[in-house]
């Protein structure tokens, strides 16, 4: 009786035994790296449906990559959002500057400036093209490496690093993690640090803009391993049920910290193909090509403005860099992946298109580079006169208690007037001079 | 404790239970703000599974009322985004056992907005959830996991023991601009429960808290209610155990002072220290299970500013720290056997 129970639990019989499969990326340190199983469509063989077409019209593409820029550095087929070269000079502005900033504030960082940051290179396509591609007063509910949208938004310099060094100009009173912003004037939600909690925030606001009848539609970001938290499914499940005039935007850039796309299901599916089985609208993109980019979103915008209903787009890139100012990517993943990476460059790649057309060279593009680091360096400095990090300090106590609640319940009153105290025997000459 | 002048005129006899009372509050806070939205599972057509909102979505349009998928934590996201919009959300969980799914989005998201952004967004939603037992609910039908809410900041707890606390603490939940979780003691929606469930139910039509005032009025959130006035001992309480203390302390002919606290966060810590310091006896009972309830944190602060005024420990009747059994409901449930052996043992002390 006793072996035949535990015949019963090894699974006992002639059947075979199973084996548990953990994901494994293709490299780790040191291994040469091979991307010839990526697969790279032709740029301009993608169709592009009508935007107001059934979701389903648009499924082959969940498997595809959608791409506008080749190899000649030429826009081609369907999908070529035909922008004028001010508009494209803008866009290589905004993603030259993006870049510049994170380089200082990485930079800001390592000096001991601030206690964290996060860069986005390599990505800054899938937010500042993105971006471009909406109205302005468009919500956006971003994920944390979304800085592109506030500076292609015009969100001055100088606020973002006020924020990032919780400084006495900073808006949100030191009271976030450095780049979680927020600007209710640029349409740009508070960015959370949990992940994807605010993709299905995103569904509820599109949700009350239509019950509305307004015009404004919502868009949000998330990594494609934060896709696989329940708050995506959630998301994904109220756009299609409520048809909500939202965009969901899948930044597929290969890691989340240490943990390659398998782990969020990337060896099995695309991430675009998830819109099938939701019956949402998916495209799948090539992240690092600008034009691309823009015409999705546009394509998508368009739809979701004409009540056609939700659109999940997966921007396929590669994170060029850490996670954040905490983590060593040499530590686990090659270091060649990003050279071998076969989509390149999204500055480069809408920097030679730019050449190609006869408008550009690069000699404006080294001036575009000095001045972008000019202007983040001005910035920089303006936003070291409110101070760096340092200690708390540049906030009175009080605030530490304000906003919790609309208005002070007592027992918080209670334990600001404990905070007081504490700071007069912490600093009985006064806070002056520190 | 304010609670609107009753017996003002003619319309105040009329009697609600407490399902009409809440129906009768979202009904008029449709009515008078446009940004008001009602949904959650089966809350449309249907009306809900209690009826909390039966028709609602006929007068108001689907717009306004609707069902939604099951999934707490969409419901409550979707809540977040239209209160960031601008609208005032109203989400129903079916059932306070269902909270959990959604509990990131009301602790890291919902709770958290306003601090956040420093004020930019806010999330003024309301959460309605019916809870507690004495339904024969089993473990998943029956929890009161207030603690769980009343621990995170930000956000306000708000129970209401009566017909007519709930429509006045639901609208004044609703016009709140910062996030409230509404839990309704689903034992006493159509009746207050004296905790002698042998007897026959007691319907709201025969209590003087069922007069319900017709039209708009808020009963402002923290501010709790004496329920009775006595000199014996302080007893504490919130949703049906309100009614349940009251029934054992008139058979057992005590004297009670009774506070239904009606919010838990804010507290009305004025009133609970009045009372306190002229019985210099507390007890404090909550359905919920002891360890880490909220009569923890209400013992701890009586004991912290009341305590040269004490003239025995503060008490704690709760329910058992099981899981909420389904045979053995009421011998889970505090019922007026270990209500009344403690007020004993508190009287002796």
């Amino acid at each position: 009786m006793a072996e035949q129970v535990q015949d019963t639990a090894r699974g006992g019989g002639n059947r075979p035994a199973l084996a548990l499969h953990v994901p494994e990326p293709r490299y780790r340190p040191g291994d040469a790296v091979d991307f010839s199983h990526v697969r790279v469509s032709r740029a301009g063989e993608q169709a592009r449906p009508d935007e107001r077409c059934p979701a389903s019209e648009t499924h082959g593409l969940c498997t595809d990559l959608i791409r506008v820029l080749g190899e000649d550095d030429r826009a081609h087929g369907p999908w070529d959002p035909k922008l004028d070269a001010d508009t494209l000079r803008t866009m290589l502005g905004h993603m030259a500057l993006t870049r510049a900033f994170d380089e200082r504030m990485f930079r800001g960082q390592r000096q001991g400036k601030t206690s964290f940051y996060m860069k986005c290179t390599g990505e800054e396509a899938t937010s500042v093209s993105a971006a471009m591609a909406l109205a302005g007063d468009d919500m956006v509910f971003p994920s944390y490496r979304q800085q592109g949208i506030l500076i292609s938004r015009g969100y001055p310099l100088v606020e973002m690093i006020n924020q990032i060094y919780s400084n006495k100009g900073d808006a949100l009173k030191g009271r976030q993690l450095p780049i979680m912003y927020s600007s209710k004037a640029h349409s740009f939600f508070t960015i959370s640090g949990n992940l994807a909690t605010q993709t299905p925030q995103a569904v509820g606001w599109a949700m009350a803009s239509a019950s509305k009848g307004d015009s404004r539609i919502a868009a949000t970001w998330v990594g494609e391993g934060s896709t696989a938290e329940g708050d995506f499914h959630a998301a994904c499940t109220f756009a299609a049920v409520y048809n909500a005039p939202v965009i969901l935007n899948v930044v597929n850039n290969q890691w989340a910290i240490s943990s390659f796309s398998g782990f969020a299901g990337g060896e099995r599916a695309t991430f675009a193909a998830r819109a099938i089985g939701y019956g949402l609208a998916g495209l799948r993109v090539d992240g690092n090509d600008a034009l691309a980019v823009y015409a999705a979103e546009r394509w998508a915008a368009d739809r979701a403005r004409a009540n056609a209903g939700p659109t999940l787009i997966e921007f396929f890139s590669y994170r060029a860099e850490g996670h954040s100012t905490s983590d060593d990517p040499a530590g686990y993943r090659s270091a060649h992946e990003r050279e071998e990476w076969p989509l390149g460059d999204p500055i480069a790649r809408l920097r030679d298109h730019l050449i190609a057309l006869g408008e550009w060279d690069e000699d404006r593009q080294a001036a575009m580079d000095r001045s972008c680091a000019e202007t983040v360096r001005a910035a920089t400095k303006e936003a070291e006169r409110n101070g760096i990090l340092g200690h708390g300090l540049h906030q009175p106590f009080e605030t530490m208690f304000e906003d919790v609640y609309e208005t002070m319940p007592w027992h918080l009153a209670e334990q600001c007037a404990q905070s007081l105290r504490e700071r007069e025997v912490k600093f009985p000459e006064g806070l002056h001079g520190r | 404790m304010t609670a609107p002048a009753k017996g003002a005129d003619a319309s105040a006899e009329r009697r609600l239970n407490m399902i009409e009372a809440i129906n009768e509050a979202l009904d008029i806070m449709l009515a008078r703000d446009p940004d008001v939205m009602i949904f959650g599972e089966d809350v449309g057509y249907f009306g809900g599974v209690f009826r909390a909102t039966a028709g609602l979505q006929a007068k108001y349009g689907k717009t306004r009322v609707f069902d939604t998928p099951i999934s707490e934590c969409g419901i409550i996201a979707a809540a977040i985004g239209m209160g960031a919009y601008g609208l005032r959300p109203v989400a129903e969980i079916q059932f306070a056992d269902y909270i959990y799914p959604g509990l990131d989005q009301i602790v890291s998201e919902a709770a958290r907005i306003r601090y956040r952004s420093a004020g930019e967004y806010t999330a003024p939603l309301t959460v309605r959830s019916p809870f507690g037992g004495g339904i024969f609910g089993g473990q998943t039908h029956s929890q009161s996991p207030e603690a769980m809410f009343t621990h995170v900041a930000g956000l306000k707890t708000v129970i209401p023991s009566t017909p007519h606390d709930a429509k006045g603490l639901l609208i004044a939940a609703i016009e709140d601009n910062d996030p409230v979780i509404f839990f309704e003691p689903k034992r006493i929606y159509n009746g207050p429960f004296s905790g002698f469930y042998d007897r026959p139910v007691e319907p709201w039509k025969r209590h003087p808290d069922s007069v319900v005032p017709e039209g708009h009025y808020r009963i402002p959130l923290g501010e709790a209610r004496r329920v009775s006035e006595g000199e014996a001992m302080t007893v504490l309480a919130y949703g049906t155990m309100v009614h349940v203390v009251d029934a054992v302390a008139r058979e057992k002919g005590i004297d009670i002072d009774l506070l239904d606290l009606r919010t838990l966060v804010p507290l009305d810590i004025e009133a609970i220290a009045r009372s306190v310091e002229r019985t210099g006896r507390c007890m404090v009972v909550h359905e919920a299970t002891r360890t880490s309830g909220f009569g923890a944190e209400l013992a701890a602060l009586v004991q912290e500013r009341m305590f040269y005024h004490l003239e025995a420990p503060v008490m704690r009747v709760t329910g058992f720290d099981t899981p909420y059994p389904h045979s053995l409901e009421w011998a889970y449930f505090p019922g007026p056997v270990r209500i009344g052996e403690a007020m004993d043992r508190l009287l002796q002390d």
